[in-house]
């Protein structure tokens, strides 16, 4: 005898819905129903997402949405403050360039080399993480010892070091010296995720079906860390931002000609400090794709992993 | 206890010497640092090969490295590559310069993000908490050097329009400081600024771990058992919940100390004070490797110590851990 | 019959949550006797613990909030009494005992300080010395060996068993005249159960208190309780004592329980569950919450629309919230564990 007279509690519509003889109905959702759900009753991350969509619009579409060239100086108006006329929102620079349109061609650099570095110290770190703990005993212990290792020495100092002696200025480089860096959080997460994973049936099930080592990191166990990692890469992109600004800003990262946020307003910080337009402008930005990554971040952090407490 | 402590600090050491060969390796392989000074004019090509010779710039990476790791240990870092001063005497002085610097500041950051965290979580959801957080995720977006850029242009612009310099903007004191109390009372206000920079980025990290921390003891059975017993409110929230949610955030502050470097670096930079960071950019600048691996390693050493007592502490504050 | 030493009148207990408001207990009255041991069964959600811990004052007063109601603990009502008297009855006159012990106890202060902490708090002018060795009195009362030593000991070195026994230990200290206890069994080993029966027992014989008994296990009710209250959906749904409610219970959810239950002494091929889920609190079914799993009920119209009240069922004192009460009676009804006195 099954309950009769009770109405489900519905939310959108669902992807499934049972209809029993007594006259109940069930709602079937899948996971990632259930995860968007979640993420969307978020208004702060909803509303990151779309000021991020919307930067992400200006940096693909620069060279058509900039008001001048990257290079176009304007030799009536060197060191402009901001102003309305002549489209100079942003004032203009030493060399009369607009720098509204240095600005967005810095945010177009800055964020392919942040998603550069996050997509490809994801790859690394989970990579390292999944292998380490999969495998567990020696090889678990080698890479743990050596992501110690770089744990070991100081974040930035060693970012610093390694562009003057690698060599830097061009954004490719300063990418791949932040992914070297970068990989050992995620490894480390993702190790842990496979430790305990590793434990559970369904490994041991696959295992005794005969499936591969390899098939069974990838089909079967990372599957259940995207969440994770989702996140964490999502986290990384900001924190990438923020240090290849840092990087650039003392000379480091991406030097001129090409120019990021950070090189940006090392070269505004040049001109002194009564043009403070030029160190303000790239700055702000930078705090506002920030603050809309972290918040995405939290939102996809409660979407994706429901059993953390909701925060305020 | 005591056997765990060692086992940790035998190993530091082992990873420590891996850590700066692969570092040497690395600072090295770029090529000869030399190689600027054989287009320098004046610059005979004598005292180039009596660097050479004196650095064994010529002989493969293993020589090399053998060479600085003895320096390093028996002759305290040695000496710079192209002055050939010595390194340690100027290593020290900048040392307690970033001591101070990042003392004040450590310590007031955890006082008061402990005291923003624990009031965030009694007064959940009041306008309190959300202005806590909303500050808390706006300084972590917010670049470090950029802030302290900011500050300087604030302070700047402010003294275009009144004629006021509230704050020095450069420098850990001015030309002619005095001696003695007024020696410091400059130091001080030299260092308002830099100290206030530093904060922000800790306070907006320390409070938000605080907060969650006190969130989760909070609403545990033991607090409720706390209450059961009839205990005052105040006890329960100092005795029981507070000590207990304060144990991670020991954690949580020594572990940071690899962050607060980068923050001191760029810090020191934008304010032009003598201390670490500047040493660090001014010898990578000059392409002198020396310095430059005096400075790692010391750091390395202070993240392995920092670490060590996260880990002991812990030990004592949670007696579920001590027992290793 | 001597005054009950607690009364409960028609108490309403809701939470305010994102999804609404939950009615986690409604209309509930029940009296405790002195000396005895009352019984409170029902499922995870009855409302049974939370109808105690609201009292007490221990439920989180946002979400949470006691609506109307009295609870009267010798003639003050505790609902509307002030912070700091309330303070004073729990962990003395009224004394709490929880089910997980692990979660339960802070885990950086030694055993001996939190159950000084309890003597200290509601006998201030003792001095420390007498504390120190009633904490010890009281752990070997409890049954901890080489109480002298555990007493500086933390909670994660006692075992599961040892650690319910601090708690009472705790609960005991200022002698209570009323003993709550929430699930005391629940996350025990069944063997440890066994002692931890015992060790009530035992403070009940030192203490003269009257226990509340909160539990889901029938097994627990029948060795331990002299009366019952079954509750369902927040709301009581039948009164009476042990054995009455094993033999002939005159609800069909207690009739259920009954019959859910695995027996040694009868040939069963299938246990019977209750069909069916428990409701929601938020939209609780109309008329009688139970009436969607009630085989008794036969789909009549009055079980839907009314709310049955709690009304005599039968002489003596035995209550049933049911419209059908009486025919319950009449019908053959195979019931559950005979209750005895526990062995």
């Amino acid at each position: 005898m099954l309950p009769f007279g009770e109405e489900p509690a519905s939310v959108g519509s669902p992807d499934l819905t049972l209809a029993y003889e007594s006259g109940v109905e069930l709602e079937a959702r899948s996971q990632w129903a259930y995860a968007r759900l979640r993420f969307f009753r978020h208004r702060l991350a909803v509303a990151s997402l779309v000021v991020l969509i919307l930067i992400g619009g200006v940096a693909i579409f620069a060279p058509q949405l900039a008001p001048y060239g990257f290079d176009e100086q304007d030799l009536l108006n060197l060191n402009a403050p901001p102003t309305f006329d002549d489209k100079h929102l942003f004032g203009t620079d030493q060399l009369g360039r607009d720098y509204l349109s240095r600005v967005i061609f810095g945010v177009r650099t800055s964020l392919w080399v942040a998603l550069f570095v996050a997509i490809l110290s994801t790859a690394i770190g989970t990579a390292v993480g999944s292998i380490a703990g999969y495998f567990g005993g020696q090889v678990d212990n080698l890479l743990m010892r050596f992501t110690d290792l770089i744990l070991t020495l100081p974040g930035l100092a060693v970012l610093l070091t390694a562009s003057v002696f690698f060599g830097s200025g061009d954004p490719l480089k300063v990418g791949l010296i932040l992914a070297l860096l970068f990989w050992t959080g995620l490894a480390r997460i993702v190790r842990g995720l496979f430790l305990s994973l590793r434990e559970k049936e369904f490994v041991e099930a696959a295992k005794a079906a005969g499936a591969s080592d390899m098939r069974i990191i990838v089909r079967h166990m990372l599957p259940n860390c995207v969440g994770p990692i989702v996140v964490t890469m999502t986290l990384l992109i900001a924190l990438a931002i923020l240090t290849e600004a840092a990087l650039s800003f003392l000379g480091f990262g991406i030097q001129p000609p090409n120019a990021a946020l950070g090189t940006l307003i090392d070269s505004g910080q040049e001109q002194g400090l009564e043009t403070w337009w030029l160190v303000t402008f790239p700055g702000l930005v930078i705090v506002l794709i920030a603050l809309s990554i972290n918040f995405i971040g939290d939102g996809l952090r409660d979407a994706l992993d429901p059993t953390q407490r909701r925060r305020a | 206890m005591l056997q765990y402590v060692i086992r940790r600090l035998l190993y530091s050491v082992v990873v420590l010497v891996a850590a700066s060969f692969l570092v040497f390796f690395f600072v090295t392989a770029s090529g000869d640092p030399l190689a600027a000074l054989y287009t320098t004019p004046n610059v005979s090509r004598e005292s180039i090969d009596k660097i050479a010779e004196r650095k064994h710039i010529n002989e493969n990476v293993f020589v090399r490295y053998g060479y600085w790791a003895k320096e390093a240990v028996t002759a305290k870092f040695g000496t710079t590559l192209l002055t050939n001063q010595k390194i340690l005497p100027d290593l020290w002085r900048v040392m307690k310069n970033t001591f101070q610097l990042v003392f004040i500041a450590e310590l007031l950051a955890v006082l008061v993000a402990v005291a923003i965290g624990v009031y965030s979580a009694l007064r959940q959801y009041s306008v309190f908490d959300y202005s806590a957080t909303t500050f808390s995720f706006f300084g972590l977006a917010t670049p470090v050097f950029w802030l302290a850029l900011m500050l300087q242009v604030a302070v700047v612009q402010i003294y275009l329009s009144t004629g006021h310099r509230i704050f020095p903007v450069a420098s850990l004191n001015s030309v002619d400081p005095g001696s003695g109390l007024d020696f410091w009372i400059d130091r001080a206000h030299h260092l308002v600024l830099p100290v206030l920079v530093l904060m922000v980025a800790s306070i907006a990290s320390y409070s938000r771990y605080m907060r969650a921390s006190m969130l989760e003891v909070v609403n545990s059975d033991y607090v409720r058992t706390a209450r059961a017993k009839g205990l005052p409110e105040r006890q329960v929230t100092m005795k029981h919940a507070f000590r207990n949610a304060l144990i991670p955030i020991v954690t949580i502050v020594a572990l940071n100390f690899g962050t607060l470097l980068g923050g001191v670096i760029v810090t020191e930079t934008v304010f032009s004070l003598d201390g670490m960071g500047l040493y660090l950019v001014n010898n990578l600048l000059a392409n002198d490797p020396y310095p430059v691996m005096a400075f790692l390693m010391v750091t390395a050493v202070m993240i392995i110590v920092f670490n060590l007592i996260a880990d002991i502490a812990y030990g004592v504050l949670d007696p579920r851990v001590r027992y290793e | 019959m001597p005054e009950p030493i607690l009364e409960i009148k028609d108490l309403t207990v809701e939470f305010s949550t994102e999804d609404g408001i939950v009615h986690a207990v409604t209309g509930v009255s029940y009296d405790l006797y002195p000396g005895e041991v009352l019984g409170i069964v029902g499922e995870s959600g009855s409302g049974k613990s939370v109808s105690m811990l609201s009292v007490l004052g221990l439920v989180p007063m946002p979400p949470g909030k006691i609506v109307q109601g009295e609870a009267l603990f010798n003639g003050d009502d505790l609902v509307t009494m002030p912070k700091n008297k309330l303070r004073d009855i729990r962990g003395g006159p009224m004394a709490m005992i929880f089910q997980d012990p692990m979660t339960s106890l802070n885990p950086v202060l030694t055993i001996g300080d939190q159950i000084s902490e309890a003597i200290k708090v509601h006998n201030r002018g003792k001095s420390d010395d007498d504390v120190k060795k009633r904490t010890v009195e009281l752990l070997e009362l409890v049954g901890v060996p080489f109480a002298e030593r555990r007493v500086e000991q933390y909670p994660h070195e006692f075992s599961g068993g040892m650690r319910q026994r601090a708690m009472i230990a705790m609960a005991i200290a200022n002698e209570p005249t009323v003993l709550v206890a929430d699930e005391p069994t629940t996350a025990l080993d069944v063997t440890i159960q066994a002692q931890i029966v015992e060790v009530l027992k035992t403070a009940q014989r030192e203490t003269h208190a009257a226990i509340v008994l909160i539990t889901h296990d029938l097994g627990l009710i029948a060795e331990l309780a002299d009366r019952v209250v079954v509750m369902y959906a927040g709301r009581v749904v039948e009164l009476a004592d042990v054995f009455t409610i094993f033999n002939s219970p005159r609800h069909p959810y207690t009739v259920g329980l009954m019959n859910s239950l695995a027996r040694v002494d009868v040939d069963l091929e299938w246990l019977e569950p209750i069909p069916g889920q428990p409701p929601s609190l938020i939209t609780p079914p109309s008329g009688c919450a139970f009436h969607p799993r009630c085989a008794f009920s036969q789909g009549r119209a009055i079980c839907r629309t009314d709310i049955p009240e709690l009304r005599k069922a039968d002489e003596g004192v035995h209550l049933s919230a049911c419209h059908f009460a009486e025919e319950l009676a009449a019908t053959h009804v195979r019931v559950g564990a005979g209750a005895g006195d526990g062995s």
